[in-house]
């Protein structure tokens, strides 16, 4: 594990990491579709993810990763639910475009 | 004997009053109204014996709260004015019909209990519950059974609610200042803060917008006069009678003896600005087509004097400003009594459709015409007593705020001899004017009586409210 | 004994008012007359009891009943003092006030509300009482304004006529001016003195070492004020004219005998604190001129009967007020006494022609009543002769005096004084000959009806007359009883010089002239050209401006009252609405804000993320920046 860290950098870590965070902000920002939009925000999760797991072997630090597993855990619940939800927006709108769902506003 | 349990017993009577009934209600409320006046007469008994009276609980440990209760002499005259004038009020209400009474017997108890509360309270924080209690009581009795249309009353009962209410706000805010340095709300810690000019004057204007809004003071009265016209004449006793009052109390309670720096830096303006009521009051009052109008800006006109009295910092204008207080809570209930006296008749308040009632009637004019002298203070009428003395105290301070303030005189005999004029004389009405009943004729002798008697007679008030005025009077002097 | 027997003096009008006003309709007409009659007339006995005691003892009475009003720097206490001053007043007071509703049992024996108006005049005997030997300056306040209540409750006595009812409004204001006056003069003494008690005030001003001249005469001029409200002087006599619309027993004994010298009676009873303040002295010696002028002047084309005898009322009052000016407090009280003598005749007299007349006051529909109403007109002739100054009757003795004073004081204000006295006599005369003489001039119903008034008023037309005629006695040029009987409080008396020269018989000569001048252009006039006053629409030129009074009721109305009003419409619809509105407004300001801010919440969930990510970056980036 050293190894490979020593091999390509804690540096190009963090740049893949901020890549991938700001491929998902920009996905979220710009998709209009819920479950795009949604996956973006998986990938900003995931690019954290990284990031700890890096950190993690970086410090010779076990805790960080298993805040990945409990990250990855919660991530899975919010997956299960924000899917249901969307489920339940399409069946009572016929779309998942996320400028139709204005209910909200004041 | 405990101070509380006059609280208790406007509490206790407030929920009876509920429970017993619409039939019951108005009976029972005057029950315990009149167990309340004779408590507080009891207390006044020990008060004079040297009891202190004064009652002290840790309520609230995180923040500092205490059940604080104190009476000293001018809570004393304060709390008999309010415990006095309930039953009073409760009584002159025997002859209308009231839908739902019983909330409305209960309403008019738990506002005499909350206004009480603000009189005896030492602990700023139960002082300032007190002071928002008394707005909910009289929010719903205005509303609920308030005359006029329905719309307008809602816009001016809710419009005096909010701005009461935030005016009250900046008050709570001065009090949680002043928390934070002495880690009490207790009035005695507060008195002993040494708050810097600055900070002093904060606090006084915080003090003085919730002070302000309540009595009123021009400019800030702009609900007055809507909320009397529309609210039912209880709700316009209650208000004018005693509720003013508290405003007036609390600034020789709260405000003066907290920021004196401030109170005698700016004195001249809030000087000033009672006296500017006086004159403005007193004018728009000429001009009212509507009775219970007229009366408000009167009541406006005489606030200011007494406010005007407040800010001498003296002891004869603290003196004159409490009896005044009194005297005023008297006279007004009674001529709003009047108005509701015409309009059971007449259904009406408008002062054009009134007039040529006296030949019907001489015994109800007489008293009103007693009023309407003792309200533009005749020589040995209580009102007298306490316009002069503040018109004294004004002219240790400068002989034209007396001249000034001294227009009431002039004025008021104007305004009030011209309503009474329209209201009473001239050709005979001819609709029928039905004499007074017992109630009403009761009702209005003994509030004449009282204003005769300590006309003529006001040691006992003067020598109750002494002491506890001079001992404010240090207060307010302890820095120089 | 002492304190009871004042008590009883003070109280019985009061009693009498109190029946009258509780049981007055049950007692019956008869009753309420006789106790409204006989409680005043217990007062005069009490008073004569007071008057002669004082007379032997010489020693003022003193009377402490309570502590009443207490301020920081000094107590006023409710008390009675009964000196010389104050029982002399209190005779004539409660003497005429006797007559007076003696008078009344028959003047309004047909009216409904009888016992009313015994009751009001009972009051008002006890408030002026009040005034009158009150021991201090707030007790004399009790009287002095209940005495302008009273005045407002009879003349507003026919309250179905809002006229009158204006008129008795105007009373009680034009009062409340001087009355305010009156208090800030009470608030200044107080102040300076810590007192308000004659007798500790009179000693604290005699043993002050360094009297703050400039208040003292601020005082001074504020209570003159006072004294201006009540006794009817420039500027504030413009009510008492009005006042005539009460019924006429109420003329004569509240705006002619007694309450309209209520402000003659506090100045001479602080004739210390005057006689400090020359300044003010001269303020009120030619306020007194130039209101005796004045009114004189309107007073000599007036039509209406009473109007000309209010007008001679408030002229006579300014004779007065020359002489308190000019420091002559004992020939001030002097007039006062004549003057309520035989005004009061004038008036009740005039009373009894109205009566005869069923109401009518105007003198050109009068006429030739000689023959009808002898008493009636051999009484106020008498009266007449004596106001006009005609030696030997009472009036010319104090009149003379007045002028006299004047004279050796001032010569213009003596000018003025003396064509006032002429005026006086013409337009008396005036009276006398267009009501008295001649043909009648009224309708036939009415000449059918003339008659003699009955007894109960003719009586105290006679006491009145033969009051009017002998009362010059109590104070005769060269020996005066009343300079004696006043010393203890006018100190000065005692050094005064009491001889006439030639000077003064040559001064008396010109004044009697000048009467007999004033009642000869009257004759002329009236009797020889038969002259009667044109209607009201013919009259032109100055008498046009005479007869409205030079039109200062107008001008009052014009720079006082409609401005008033004006602006009170003004902040009734304008200022109130302004502030209504502010508050409003800073309601509808919230509600704007919040309207606005409601428009971001447009439910976009993309504009909520890009707001969100922004938000972070900022956040993120400060967080950077800051290390």
């Amino acid at each position: 594990m050293n190894n490979i860290l020593n091999q390509i950098g804690i540096e190009n870590y963090i740049f893949l990491s901020v890549i991938l965070f700001c491929i998902g902000v920009f996905g979220v920002l710009y998709r209009r579709n819920a479950i795009i939009v949604f996956m973006s925000i998986e990938i900003m999760l995931n690019a954290v993810n990284l990031l700890f797991v890096a950190f993690s072997t970086y410090h010779q630090d076990a805790q960080g990763q298993v805040f990945v597993f409990f990250s990855m855990a919660v991530a899975a619940a919010e997956v299960a639910v924000g899917l249901a939800i969307l489920v339940s927006i399409f069946r009572n709108l016929g779309s998942i475009t996320i400028d139709n769902l204005k209910n909200l506003k004041g | 004997m405990n101070v509380s349990l006059i609280l208790i017993i406007l509490l206790v009577g407030a929920f009876a009053t509920f429970l017993a009934g619409d039939k019951l209600a108005s009976k029972v409320a005057f029950f315990f109204g009149l167990a309340a006046a004779g408590c507080s007469i009891v207390l006044l008994n020990h008060y004079n014996l040297g009891e202190n009276i004064s009652f002290i609980n840790q309520w609230i440990t995180q923040p500092n709260i205490s059940f604080a209760l104190k009476a000293d002499g001018l809570s004393m005259a304060m709390l008999l004015l309010t415990t006095v004038l309930t039953p009073i009020i409760i009584f002159s209400s025997f002859g209308n019909d009231y839908k739902n009474s019983k909330s409305f017997y209960a309403l008019i108890l738990f506002m005499s209990f909350a206004m009480a509360g603000t009189f005896l309270a030492s602990d700023g924080l139960l002082y300032y519950i007190f002071w928002e209690l008394s707005l909910i009581p009289i929010y719903f009795i205005a509303l609920i059974w308030g005359n006029g249309d329905a719309e307008e009353r809602k816009k001016a009962v809710v419009k005096f609610f909010i701005y009461t209410l935030a005016g009250s706000l900046f008050m709570l805010v001065a009090f949680v200042y002043m928390y934070q340095k002495a880690g009490s709300f207790l009035l005695e810690d507060l008195y002993k803060l040494n708050l810097t000019a600055t900070e002093q004057l904060w606090i006084f204007l915080a003090f003085f917008l919730a002070y302000a809004i309540k009595i009123p003071l021009i400019p800030f009265h702009t609900w007055q006069a809507n909320v009397y016209q529309k609210a039912p004449t209880v709700g316009t006793m209650l208000l004018s009678g005693i509720m003013l009052k508290m405003g007036l109390y609390s600034v020789i309670r709260w405000q003066l003896p907290l920021a004196p720096l401030a109170a005698k830096e700016y004195m001249y303006i809030f000087i000033g600005l009672g006296i500017a009521g006086v004159i403005y009051g007193s004018i728009v009052a000429l001009k009212q087509k509507d009775l219970k109008k007229l009366l408000a800006y009167s009541s406006l006109a005489h606030v200011g004097l007494i406010a005007a009295g407040t800010y001498t910092l003296t002891l004869d204008g603290l003196r004159g400003a409490v009896l005044q207080m009194i005297a005023h809570g008297f006279v007004v209930v009674g001529l709003f009594y009047v108005a509701e006296i015409i309009f059971r008749r007449y259904e009406t308040r408008a002062i054009a459709e009134m007039g040529g009632i006296r030949s019907q009637t001489p015994k109800f004019t007489s008293m009103f015409l007693i009023l309407v002298l003792a309200s533009v203070a005749l020589p040995s009428t209580f009102n007298f007593v306490g316009e002069f003395t503040v018109l004294y105290s004004l002219s240790q301070i400068n002989i034209w705020f007396a001249i000034l303030g001294g227009t009431t005189i002039i004025l008021g005999a104007y305004y009030m001899l011209k309503m009474f004029q329209h209201a009473m004389l001239g050709e005979t009405n001819t609709k029928i004017f039905a004499d007074v009943t017992f109630n009403e004729g009761a009702t209005l002798v003994i509030i004449i009586a009282v204003l005769f008697f300590f006309g003529m007679y006001p040691k006992p008030i003067i020598d109750l409210i002494t002491p506890s005025l001079q001992e404010i009077l240090t207060q307010i002097n302890r820095i120089n | 004994m002492d304190t009871n027997l004042a008590l009883v003096l003070l109280f019985a009008p009061f009693l009498g008012f109190l029946i009258n006003v509780f049981f007055g309709k049950t007692l019956g007409k008869s009753l309420s007359e006789i106790i409204g009659t006989l409680s005043v007339a217990v007062s005069f006995a009490v008073t004569i009891y007071f008057f002669l005691q004082i007379n032997q003892t010489k020693q003022a009475i003193n009377i402490d009943l309570f502590d009443w009003i207490q301020i920081s720097n000094f107590k006023v206490s409710f008390g009675f003092l009964l000196d010389q001053l104050s029982i002399l007043w209190l005779l004539f007071v409660t003497g005429i006030g006797s007559l007076i509703h003696l008078y009344s049992i028959s003047y309004m024996h047909d009216d409904e509300k009888m016992h009313t108006f015994f009751a009001y005049l009972n009051l008002f005997v006890f408030f002026m009482i009040t005034l009158v030997i009150g021991s201090n300056l707030l007790v004399m306040f009790i009287g002095w304004e209940g005495v302008g209540l009273c005045s407002y409750l009879l003349i507003g006595f026919w309250y179905k006529n809002q006229e009158y009812n204006d008129a008795a409004k105007k009373a009680f204001i034009m009062n409340r001016i001087g009355d305010l006056g009156l208090l800030i003069g009470i608030f200044i003494l107080g102040h300076l003195f810590s007192t308000l008690d004659y007798a500790t005030l009179k000693t604290a001003i005699a043993g002050a070492t360094d009297l703050n001249m400039y208040w003292l005469s601020a005082a001074a001029f504020a209570l003159f004020i006072g004294a201006c409200g009540k006794s009817a002087q420039i500027p504030l006599y413009t009510w008492l004219p009005d006042a005539m619309a009460g019924p006429t027993p109420v003329s004569a004994l509240i705006h002619a005998a007694t309450m309209v010298t209520a402000g003659i009676f506090m100045i001479t009873r602080l004739n210390f604190l005057f006689d400090l303040t020359p300044d003010v002295q001269s303020i009120i010696a030619v306020v007194g001129a130039v209101t005796a002028l004045v009114a004189a002047t309107i007073g000599l084309v007036q039509n209406d009967i009473k109007k000309v005898l209010a007008y001679s009322t408030v002229s006579q009052l300014g004779l007065m007020f020359l002489a308190l000016g000019l420091g002559a407090y004992e020939v001030a009280v002097f007039h006062v006494i004549t003057h309520a003598f035989f005004k009061a005749c004038l008036f009740l007299g005039s009373g009894s022609v109205i009566h005869a007349l069923h109401g009518e006051q105007d003198m050109r529909k009068m006429g030739g009543l000689k023959k009808a109403m002898p008493i009636t007109f051999i009484t106020m002739l008498i009266a007449s002769l004596a106001i006009s100054g005609v030696p030997l009757f009472s009036g010319f003795f104090s009149k003379d005096e007045i002028l006299l004073v004047a004279f050796h004081h001032n010569i213009p204000l003596w000018v003025v004084a003396s064509v006032a006295s002429i005026m006086t006599a013409f337009y008396m005369f005036r009276l006398m000959f267009l009501t008295f003489f001649q043909e009648f001039r009224g309708t036939e119903e009415q000449k059918h009806h003339l008659h003699e008034s009955p007894s109960l008023i003719t009586f105290p037309l006679i006491v009145l007359a033969i009051l009017a005629t002998i009362g010059g006695l109590i104070s005769l040029p060269g020996h005066s009883w009343l300079n004696e009987y006043l010393t203890p409080i006018l100190p000065k008396l005692a050094s005064a010089e009491h001889h006439l020269g030639t000077t003064e018989y040559m001064l008396m000569a010109i004044a009697v002239v000048g009467g007999l001048v004033g009642i000869g252009l009257a004759y002329a006039k009236y009797i020889k050209q038969n002259t009667v006053p044109t209607e009201d629409s013919e009259i032109t030129g100055f008498s046009k401006v005479l007869y409205n009074k030079y039109y200062v009721d107008e001008i009052y109305d014009a720079i006082f009252v409609k401005p008033i009003n004006v602006l009170s419409l003004f902040f009734r619809d304008t200022i109130e609405t302004a502030l209504s509105s502010l508050v409003f407004g800073l309601g509808k300001v919230t509600n704007e804000i919040s309207f606005q801010g409601k428009k971001i919440q447009n439910g976009s969930i993309g504009l909520y993320l890009l707001v969100f990510v922004l938000g972070l970056c900022a956040i993120v980036s400060y967080l950077f920046l800051a290390q």
